[in-house]
């Protein structure tokens, strides 16, 4: 081939922008990578600790922002009782693990990331139906409520998709809760937005109620 | 592509290897389509299988297949095209051969562990030995340090290949680009409590796989191929891809962005990722325009003879151009802004893209390649398609098109009334689930899903005919 005379066909300074351009973007990623692990580790601005499973968590508008941010309230009794840094920590972990052990991610979504067979999960702490799933389940509180939900999901049918029994023991199903209680506190910008806004005139027979 | 086995034309053992991927891949395809009906019909009537083969494992197999497949053809057609760029046999043939069998065995026995064992119990040695539960790379950790193993394996072939023999621009793409996408690996194997952590890394290999290295590797094996089908010029291909590879990195590397809107991140990932990833088009409109461009200037060139000497494979390779557009870069702009994606993160509009993209930009050319594996090892000059190349082409577009509309309506009807309009909790999306609307796109989804299947059938029958069949003819 003849020598190329233009710079738009020469192999070489497409060759040499691609390295660059590459490598520009790497760095930038690197760099942001940083920052955001700064941020997002346990116990810092965004992600809260695991102890934040002793405190009442909602989920508010905020004008400044645009959207829904988490607020973390007073401290509240989780399964009865207040839980010491190292025994949240525990129990956090034992709730990942299990989220992992049981594949939940392959029907529901976790940060809206997953399956799209079952709820997002990423604030189902907050979900107003866990107030009607206390007396079906014969439980006092909402932690017991989730719990005993998830030890025989297929015992309380709401919709015609149910959940199937997973095998997942009292212990588990306790670290699971912790897990989803976590999650809700996670500072998400806003996702999902307007969480359960519909719910009450759901529940009051609106458009769309059965 | 069966009789191949023992008796072929190819001269390189690395190009018999390429084969054998191929076969397994395709068998791993068939797996993964199965999968995807079983959870289709799931959708429909969830009592299906309901406590033996629940939605959660039909649908992690339904992925990992499809992660799977699309990995094995690739190493395939890396093996394949190997003597060819670089003119000489892979070094360590022995040792590939070794890993191909290493590989295909941990594959079964984690595919039978899914099927049969399904779950554990919440502790560590659940995600080292049973599956990991983290969406795409479920594989357990014993399968996660031996996949490591089998590509180091890979690697070495590839790289010590590329340094002893031709070095083409080709191949300088293609092991660059290798390095990355093995490495990323890495970054999907380690467990955290912190699930914002456990997604940051999660995406590096998911996104910097399929919206960044995986698209390299795309652009390398249509550079190949069209050198390969059409007598494409080289000068002009090996530009192209040098284009093609600054633009895909520069848009998909930081486009990586468009996941870190929701997940506990900051909000500065909102403008960097709707930005890079509103660029990720790009480069796909150039990849397409590049095909046909090359396609119509070698159409005619030759005097009478004619320019395509696979029929099926460029074929594929013309459909890979479009589908990659359409379903990676349309569909994937679709729902990319933060301001839309806020309403559209994590529902079918996800699933409609990915169907699309999946096939557009990967299952396409993957199938291109075993096609021209089947030419190689039956020594024929020109392959036409057949009746059964034509069925197969036309059943798959045309079905995973199907789905990929179902999926899109359904994700509307899901994104409105579950999202703007309840919120997004459990009754908001149970209420959306329930209505007509996303019945019928669900009973149109799986009709497309077993439209998808039969061309599926036609495509294994014509892979296995149709090298015979074309020396019969010639």
């Amino acid at each position: 081939m003849a020598k190329s005379h233009s710079v738009w066909t020469s192999i070489r300074f497409w060759r040499q922008s691609a390295a660059w351009v590459t490598g520009f973007a790497v760095v930038l990623l690197i760099l942001l990578t940083f920052d955001t692990m700064r941020q997002i580790k346990m116990g810092g601005k965004r992600v809260p600790s695991p102890s934040v499973i002793n405190n009442h968590i909602d989920y508010k508008y905020s004008k400044k922002r645009g959207h829904e941010v988490p607020v973390i309230g007073d401290k509240e009794p989780f399964f009865g009782k207040q839980w010491s840094d190292e025994e949240a920590a525990a129990l956090l972990h034992k709730g990942k693990l299990t989220s992992q052990a049981k594949n939940c991610m392959n029907c529901h979504t976790l940060l809206g990331n997953g399956a799209y067979y079952a709820p997002d999960l990423t604030k189902a702490w907050l979900d107003p139906k866990w107030k009607q799933m206390m007396p079906m389940v014969g439980a006092k509180t909402k932690e017991e409520a989730i719990a005993k939900f998830l030890q025989h999901p297929e015992m309380y049918p709401t919709h015609e998709r149910r959940m199937p029994n997973l095998k997942i023991t009292p212990d588990e199903a306790k670290a699971l809760v912790a897990f989803l209680k976590h999650m809700s506190a996670i500072d998400t910008n806003g996702f999902p937005r307007g969480f359960s806004k519909g719910v009450k005139e759901f529940e009051a027979g609106g458009t769309y109620a059965h | 592509m069966l009789t191949s086995i023992k008796n072929n034309n190819l001269q390189f053992e690395s190009q018999k290897l390429g084969l054998m991927y191929f076969r397994v891949a395709l068998i791993l395809f068939g797996a993964q389509l199965l999968m995807g009906l079983i959870a289709a019909i799931q959708f429909m009537y969830p009592e299906f299988l309901y406590g033996l083969f629940d939605f959660s494992v039909a649908r992690m197999v339904h992925i990992n297949a499809l992660v799977v497949w699309m990995l094995y053809a690739m190493i395939g057609a890396v093996y394949y095209m190997l003597p060819d760029e670089t003119g000489i046999e892979a070094v360590g043939i022995g040792l590939g051969k070794l890993a191909f069998w290493v590989l295909t065995a941990a594959v079964t026995v984690v595919v039978l562990v899914y099927i049969f064992i399904q779950i554990g119990p919440g502790k560590e040695s659940t995600i080292w030995f049973i599956n990991e539960g983290r969406e795409y790379i479920e594989a357990p950790r014993w399968a996660d340090i031996g996949i490591v193993v089998v590509v180091l394996i890979f690697y070495y072939n590839v790289f010590f290949t590329f340094m002893k023999g031709k070095k083409t621009g080709v191949m300088t793409v293609m092991v660059a680009n290798l390095l990355a996408l093995a490495g990323l690996y890495l970054a999907g194997m380690f467990f955290t409590d912190n699930i914002s952590m456990d997604q940051y890394w999660w995406w590096w290999v998911i996104h910097l796989w399929v919206e960044a290295t995986w698209e390299v590797f795309v652009g390398t094996l249509a550079a190949y191929a069209l050198i390969k089908i059409i007598d494409a010029k080289r000068e002009i291909v090996e530009m192209w891809l040098w284009i093609e590879v600054l633009m895909l990195f520069g848009s998909g590397i930081l486009g990586l962005g468009h996941h870190y809107f929701w997940i506990g991140t900051p909000e500065y990932w909102w403008e960097i990722g709707a930005l890079f990833s509103a660029l990720e088009p790009v480069p796909l409109v150039a990849m397409f325009v590049h095909v046909l461009y090359d396609w119509g200037k070698e159409q005619g060139a030759h005097g009478d003879r004619p320019a395509i000497k696979n029929g099926p494979a460029m074929a594929w390779i013309v459909t890979n151009a479009f589908g990659n557009f359409l379903g990676a870069g349309i569909w994937g702009f679709f729902h990319t802004l933060p301001q839309v994606n806020i309403y559209t993160h994590g529902t079918q509009f996800t699933a409609a893209h990915g169907h699309l993209a999946f096939f557009g930009a990967y299952a396409t050319i993957l199938i291109g390649m075993m096609y021209l594996g089947v030419q190689g090892a039956y020594g024929v000059e020109r392959m036409k398609a057949t009746f059964k190349s034509k069925m197969a082409i036309f059943l798959i577009t045309f079905g995973v098109l199907g789905m990929t509309v179902a999926l899109t309506i359904a994700g509307y009807e899901q994104v409105l009334v579950e999202r703007a309009e309840l919120g997004g909790g459990w009754d908001a999306f149970f209420t959306a689930q329930a209505l007509p609307w996303m019945k019928q796109a669900m009973t149109w989804r799986t009709i497309m899903g077993v439209v998808t299947f039969i061309g599926f059938v036609y495509l294994v029958l014509d892979l296995l005919t149709i090298g015979k069949e074309s020396q019969k003819n010639s």
